[in-house]
């Protein structure tokens, strides 16, 4: 099952190779992992997608509490959350597919946010399911370049990923 | 008046020594050369010079295993750092605690493919518990300080600290932090109470109790709280190889070691158990065989262990105790005293006559010779010589095994070699570590002629330091352990297990200033031993070359993949 770790680790050099470094060692797949400094600039945000069955997951998150730069672990999945992804597209919109590209881009709420004689820049934000589904519904030949954030993941009301 | 000026060196220096260092193992370079100015111009510590890195941090390995306190090595960077790695990756699978110092270049060429240059804190990242790269002078001391917290505290393990060139030449105020905040490291040392009581209230009432304990017990100081619960208890209790010593050989209720090469007893009550408690000890391939085997059989698993981590990931835990296990072990004989009233011990009668019956077996006889030496003999002879309380150093291989087989350990500490990374070429520096933290113990390295090679030149160092271990050279003249699974596993096709061109061990001894014999017969064995471990050979070491035989297997065997109870036993019996 996919799940959304994020944590919280020191905001060093080196600090992300350990994450890496320990998901490439024990054999962990990751789908997506973004990494950007916090309000406490000590501290840097991390988010983790990955899957695994319990067991894998719940080896984990104790693998990652072990590091010494983690200072805090939460599986989103354990309760409530919200999931956001940020992508840009760059898609042909050449005369004939101009309309038609501008609709499909506001049927998922993207915005243009650059515009040439043949192509069109379109950000998109939204879950990473919603990402993929936009991406379903253009023509795959229509797609010129895509480049995604990966997801980042927030508990929803009083569920807070703070030291 | 301004406060006093130290170089980044010193402060290195200053810093080991506020650690109650005695001994560095290591080895100079260019990165480290204002640290050996330091410890030349201070003489804070005995620095032991070794003939190879990986030597140095094997044998500050071995002088924590036999001390339980933290060893030290000190290498320079690029191939320094590199050869040490093996000795650190060695430390790590076996949780053992050490610091490790590397030189690295001066921090304006990091990066620049400089001479000596490597990725320190990179390479070792994997196989350490921690490490660092320390940028600026004000860093070193606390540093260091983090070092030796992290590598103690918690699951133990070895710590790196990469200090580059430039900053060991600076100078700046030397003050040694009292304490240390890590903020995001605080292990767990109290077990849960009610946790601890659900596990003593599942034991009591079982009727095929079984207790399985690891290295934990021996790296946590538990052995005394161990064999007080057990012997209160009256249950069976089997033990890694790592976790040998932890509870007293010699007691009745020891089934001797688990595993691959566990005795049949041990092997079999815990795949027949119906409530295993494991203690400090993490379940891993070599010692339940095929988990799916071993988890065919239905039974509740009790787990303690200080690394949280170390619970269900093989084997899925019923109750887990995460904590310092000494202190989980001391909670364990407090609460058992308010249960022992409850505590039937007649309902686990049937469970100990059936351990019996298989104790009778005898599964680690073999049939002694008088025409080839035996390996198993040897080892034999060398408890009898030595009274069972020498410290013993092993390699890697056949005569690793028979020497956890058949030199009982009564205490902890005692039994020295790499279970996890299974290291060959430690046992020679393992045994340096091990004499000079105990220099009026008797010491002795189980090797064989293939192992021994990896790290011989380490008869140097001995040499120079006046180390007066024995070597016991079971030389059979195969990689014996490669040669065992090829017969067993691959049609007797011996591929490049077979040592050729071997040295003379004895003028090889003589070569480096030591004494050497060889033993071919086996009625030669036991003066042998007696002549290396005489008065007059106090204070000599003492290479004893022992030609085995060729054919000879370890027995039990639990094949690859195999279960448990599974095992192959010995045609002698």
């Amino acid at each position: 099952m996919r799940h959304i770790i994020s944590l919280l680790m020191e905001n060093e050099a080196g600090a992300l190779s350990r994450v890496a470094g320990l998901f490439s060692a024990r054999g962990y797949n990751i789908e997506s992992l973004t990494v950007a400094p916090t309000e406490d600039s000590s501290l840097s945000r991390m988010t983790i997608v990955t899957s695994g069955s319990d067991e894998i997951i719940e080896q984990i998150i104790k693998q990652l509490n072990k590091l010494i730069d983690v200072v805090k672990v939460l599986d989103l999945n354990d309760g409530k959350h919200i999931e956001r992804e940020l992508m840009l597209v760059k898609v042909k919109a050449s005369h004939q597919y101009r309309e038609e590209m501008k609709r499909i881009s506001d049927i998922f709420r993207g915005r243009i946010i650059d515009v040439s004689d043949n192509t069109f820049t379109i950000e998109i934000t939204g879950s990473s399911t919603k990402l993929d589904a936009y991406l379903d519904s253009l023509d795959k030949s229509a797609i010129v370049e895509t480049v995604r954030t990966g997801a980042s993941g927030i508990g929803r009301g009083d569920r807070i990923l703070k030291i | 008046m301004s406060a006093k000026k130290f170089t980044g060196a010193e402060i290195v220096i200053h810093s080991l020594h506020k650690e109650n260092t005695e001994f560095v193992f290591g080895y100079p370079g260019g990165a480290v050369l204002n640290i050996y100015d330091a410890i030349f111009q201070l003489k804070k510590f005995k620095h032991v010079l070794v003939r190879h890195e990986q030597a140095a941090v094997h044998a500050a390995d071995a002088y924590s295993r036999s001390t339980g306190k933290v060893g030290v090595a000190l290498v320079t960077s690029g191939p320094g750092a590199t050869n040490a790695v093996t000795g650190i990756a060695t430390a790590h699978m076996d949780s053992i605690p050490m610091v490790i110092i590397s030189g690295q270049v001066p921090t304006h060429a990091i990066g620049q493919d400089a001479f000596q240059e490597c990725d320190t804190v990179g390479i070792t990242r994997p196989c350490v518990k921690h490490n660092f790269l320390v940028k600026k002078i004000e860093d070193i001391a606390p540093t260091i300080k983090k070092a030796f917290h992290i590598a103690r505290s918690g699951r133990p393990g070895p710590v790196v600290v990469d200090i580059p060139k430039d900053i060991t030449a600076e100078e700046s105020v030397f003050e040694y932090p009292s304490e240390i905040e890590l903020r995001s490291y605080h292990p767990v040392e109290k077990g849960h109470q009610g946790q601890i009581t659900k596990a003593l209230e599942l034991l009591i009432s079982s009727k095929k109790p079984m207790v399985y304990t690891g290295g934990g017990v021996v790296l946590g100081d538990a052995s005394e709280e161990l064999t007080k619960l057990i012997k209160k208890l009256g249950f069976p209790v089997t033990s890694t190889l790592m976790g040998l010593g932890g509870f007293p050989a010699n007691e009745e209720q020891f089934l001797g070691m688990l595993g691959m090469h566990g005795t049949y007893e041990a092997n079999m009550a815990m795949q027949e158990c119906d409530v295993l408690i494991a203690i400090g000890s993490r379940f891993d391939d070599r010692v339940i065989g095929n988990p799916d085997h071993f988890l065919s059989k239905p039974r509740k698993i009790i787990h303690i262990d200080i690394d949280p981590a170390s619970i269900s990931k093989r084997v899925k835990i019923d109750v887990p105790i995460v904590g310092n296990v000494k202190s989980v072990l001391e909670d364990m004989n407090e609460i058992y005293s308010t249960l022992e009233k409850n505590h039937d011990k007649k309902i686990q009668s049937d469970w100990m006559k059936t351990i019996d019956e298989w104790k009778a077996k005898k599964s680690l006889s073999y049939k002694n010779s008088d025409e080839v030496i035996k390996p198993q003999y040897v080892v034999e002879e060398l408890h009898k010589v030595t009274n069972g309380d020498a410290f013993i150093t092993s390699d890697v291989g056949q005569h690793q095994m028979w020497a956890a087989q058949y030199y009982p350990f009564n205490k902890p500490r005692r039994w020295l070699n790499s279970g996890g990374l299974g290291t060959m070429g430690v046992g020679l520096p393992y045994a340096m570590g091990a004499q000079l933290a105990h220099p009026e113990a008797q010491v002795a390295c189980i090797t064989g002629e293939a192992s021994i090679q990896m790290c011989i030149q380490e008869l140097s160092t001995c040499k120079q330091f006046h180390l007066p271990v024995k070597i016991i050279n079971l030389n059979n003249r195969y990689m014996g352990m490669v040669r065992q699974w090829q017969e067993f596993f691959y049609g007797n096709r011996y591929a490049e297990s077979y040592m050729d061109a071997l040295p003379d061990f004895v003028k090889l001894a003589e070569s480096y200033g030591h004494i050497g014999l060889q033993i071919e017969k086996p009625s030669e064995v036991t003066d042998a031993l007696k002549e290396a471990f005489s008065k007059k050979n106090k204070e000599r070491l003492v290479f004893l070359d022992f030609l085995t035989d060729q054919t000879e297997n370890v027995y039990p065997m639990v094949p690859n993949g195999k279960g448990l109870s599974q095992m192959i036993l010995s045609e002698d019996l």
